[in-house]
């Protein structure tokens, strides 16, 4: 049987490691990187949900991990990159400030989401009571990548990101939503994605580009 | 009974359903009608029930109808009800210049009918988690209507519309579970603890530190949604680029679900902080949006930005009321909310016609409509009347509990108040007096209106001024008694 303690343990190492892939989807230039990334992402936050259910012995997260890793892991980055194949967009992510100062500002997000985080982490007595914090600093780095971002599939990669720390927040920090909700999110994000694909056609046929500065000029 | 309220959420679904797969025919705008028209019928047996026997629950503690969300249920499916009837007379002639494919309508129709079944679901949940995925769920079926035109302005509305609300709203879900992750040790790790009629009661046992972090995040997230500043730069786009229809149900209702989940969240965080910090925040976002808003209607040039500008004044209003937090004042935002979805839906359905005898939105090119065709100049002329907030039109009543409540507990916003008030009352007129008066452009025709809805929307407005009801009084009463002291 496995201890409290090292289970603790292996949850902030988890949460590390989440927060680790949020800074790599952000550094990367190269569209096929980050979408790599990005699955590495999904496929962490299935294993802390299954580490979880494991932890909290509650059989519903189980289906979260899989769903998580089913649509998450494999499935939105796949599509991703079949849309960014089929389509032929530049390869290069294009950032709208340079990697080294965005970095920087993720740094000083992440500072800051401890800070708002500490009344929280005095009361709360869950088993893993500061993946709030990290939580938090992910939701903000994927805002980060959305701002700072001139291509619409980046954007939506920062959109996921988030998504997928909001996600995590709910696994680590109140081991998961009802199963209720949590299907109902999932649902929410699989149409979010459908209505992204229907725009990037769109976009692309109106603009000819996927470059967004077209949609501010109108 | 239980199958009445089936119905309710069942009619919207289903007919969604059916639209997908038949809705290129002439029948599918009837049809919409007519789900709109039924769904708004059982609303009123529902509102009957309430009335005679108090609250409800359905479905187990799934969902329940209150006070506070029942007329907002029956305003929602009756306002869509007219939308639906006065689009029916309004889509047919986009198709006809061809603004609009058949293809593209069947899409319109069915994402018509999953909106108000996201917004019915909203508010008659019982569940913080589900209220947010409905209301995520309206949000996505109006961005493909956004950008139904397939304009490059259309398009750069919508995903300005969809990246935005996606933010807001990823922020309002981090709100709800960090209050998940208070309320679950209360309450247990259930769907319980996400029950609203379960926290009220159990509202002071909750973390009051989480709780209050967890209500700045709901309140950027939601606010988003109400279209408060800083964070309301996607509404005018939406509602100037989108069809009118759409336009009409955004301003009309869905800003109002929006400010339904954020004042249901206010009056559980007040139950757990005992202070007002919630609605001081509240109160603040208000005034500043109002203030905003009421400058920058004066620089408008398209008609359509003009009037959702005029929305956002009274998101602002209204939010600002709440903020407030006495049972005058939560009466008062009560009040606003019924009178502006119905008089603001009803200006959206004259300004569609207008914009389409006038064959332009541009504020500049639109000249001498009621001598055009003197039905929509006299709509636009009262309707407007009517929003700026003159006797004997309800909002005027409205706004005047509102001062009221202000004077009473903050005189000092009045400062702020009420020369916003007139700075927006003049924004208005200013566009106003050249559209509705003066010579027409040649070129310009006549086109069929409808203008029913608009006259009902209006004369319901004025009535609500010149005497509420007792029945809808005593709602307001018990819902802003509730949200003062979070009990019912």
């Amino acid at each position: 049987m496995i201890s409290h303690e090292f289970l603790k343990q292996l949850t902030s190492l988890a949460a590390a490691l989440f927060l680790l892939t949020a800074f790599a989807i952000l550094a990367q230039r190269h569209m096929r990187a980050l979408l790599g990334w990005f699955a590495i992402q999904g496929i962490l936050l299935a294993a802390t949900s299954a580490l979880v259910a494991f932890a909290a012995a509650s059989p519903e997260l189980y289906i979260s991990a899989l769903l998580a890793l089913l649509l998450k892991g494999f499935l939105m980055p796949w599509l991703l990159w079949r849309i960014v194949v089929h389509l032929g967009v530049n390869r290069e992510v294009e950032p709208l400030i340079n990697i080294f100062p965005t970095l920087l500002i993720a740094a000083v997000l992440v500072l800051f989401a401890y800070y708002i985080s500490l009344p929280i982490q005095k009361t709360s007595a869950l088993m893993t009571r500061n993946t709030i914090a990290i939580g938090l600093a992910c939701v903000l780095i994927g805002m980060l990548i959305m701002i700072t971002r001139r291509k619409a599939v980046t954007q939506v990669v920062g959109y996921l990101a988030m998504e997928n720390a909001l996600f995590f927040t709910a696994t680590a920090a109140t081991h998961g939503m009802p199963l209720v909700v949590e299907i109902g999110i999932a649902f929410d994000v699989l149409i979010a994605a459908l209505i992204f694909g229907l725009f990037f056609f769109q976009i692309r046929k109106t603009f000819d580009s996927l470059d967004l500065s077209h949609l501010e000029r109108k | 009974m239980m199958n009445l309220f089936s119905l309710l959420l069942g009619i919207p679904a289903l007919t969604c359903c059916a639209l997908a797969f038949l809705g290129k025919s002439r029948g599918a705008a009837r049809l919409n009608i007519a789900a709109s028209a039924a769904t708004f019928v059982v609303s009123l047996g529902l509102a009957w029930k309430v009335l005679m026997q108090g609250s409800q629950f359905f479905n187990g503690q799934a969902f329940f109808l209150d006070p506070y969300n029942i007329f907002l249920v029956t305003l929602t499916a009756f306002v869509a009800t007219n939308t639906a009837i006065f689009s029916a007379a309004y889509m047919s002639h986009e198709e006809q210049i061809g603004r609009v494919t058949s293809h593209n309508l069947r899409l319109y129709h069915a994402m018509f009918q999953l909106f108000v079944f996201g917004m019915l679901l909203a508010l008659t949940t019982n569940n913080l988690g589900v209220l947010w995925i409905a209301l995520e769920l309206a949000t996505l079926a109006t961005v493909l209507l956004v950008a139904l035109y397939r304009t490059p302005a259309a398009i750069s509305a919508a995903w300005k519309y969809f990246i935005l609300c996606g933010m807001g709203i990823a922020l309002a879900l981090f709100g709800t579970i960090l209050i998940f992750s208070t309320s679950s040790e209360v309450l247990g790790h259930s769907n319980e603890a996400l029950t609203w009629t379960l926290l009220y009661p159990k509202a002071d046992k909750l973390n009051p530190g989480v709780m209050t972090i967890a209500f700045v995040f709901l309140m950027v997230g939601y606010g988003t949604k109400v279209g408060l500043f800083p964070m309301h730069a996607w509404l005018p786009d939406a509602h100037g680029e989108g069809p009118t229809p759409i336009s009409a149900v955004l301003s009309g209702l869905l800003l109002n679900v929006a400010l339904y989940a954020l004042v249901r969240c206010k009056a559980l965080v007040d139950g757990a902080t005992h202070n007002h910090f919630a609605g001081h925040l509240m109160m603040g976002f208000g005034m500043l949006t109002l203030g905003m808003a009421a400058l920058s209607l004066h620089r408008q040039k398209d008609i359509k930005r003009l009037y959702s500008f005029s929305s956002i004044e009274h998101m602002g209003l209204m939010t600002f009321s709440f903020g407030i937090g006495t049972p005058l004042a939560n009466y008062a935002a009560l009040l606003h909310m019924t009178v502006h979805s119905l008089v603001k839906s009803g200006i959206f359905f004259t300004v569609g016609h207008a914009a389409q005898a006038m064959k332009t939105q541009s504020i500049a090119h639109i000249r001498g409509l009621i001598n055009l065709q003197p039905k929509i100049g006299l709509g636009l002329l009262l309707g407007t009347i009517a929003i700026a907030g003159f006797p004997p039109f309800g909002v005027f009543t409205s706004e005047f509990l509102l001062v009221t409540a202000a004077l009473e507990s903050y005189p000092w916003t009045i400062g702020v108040l009420l020369p916003s008030l007139v700075v927006a009352f003049a924004g208005l007129f200013r566009h106003l007096q050249p559209m509705v008066f003066g010579t027409y452009p040649k070129d310009v025709h006549v086109v069929p209106v409808n203008m029913l809805p608009v006259y009902i929307h209006l004369g319901l407005a004025l009535f609500l001024g010149l005497a509420i009801p007792g029945f809808l009084a005593n709602w307001f009463q018990i819902a802003a008694n509730f949200l003062h002291q979070g009990t019912l």
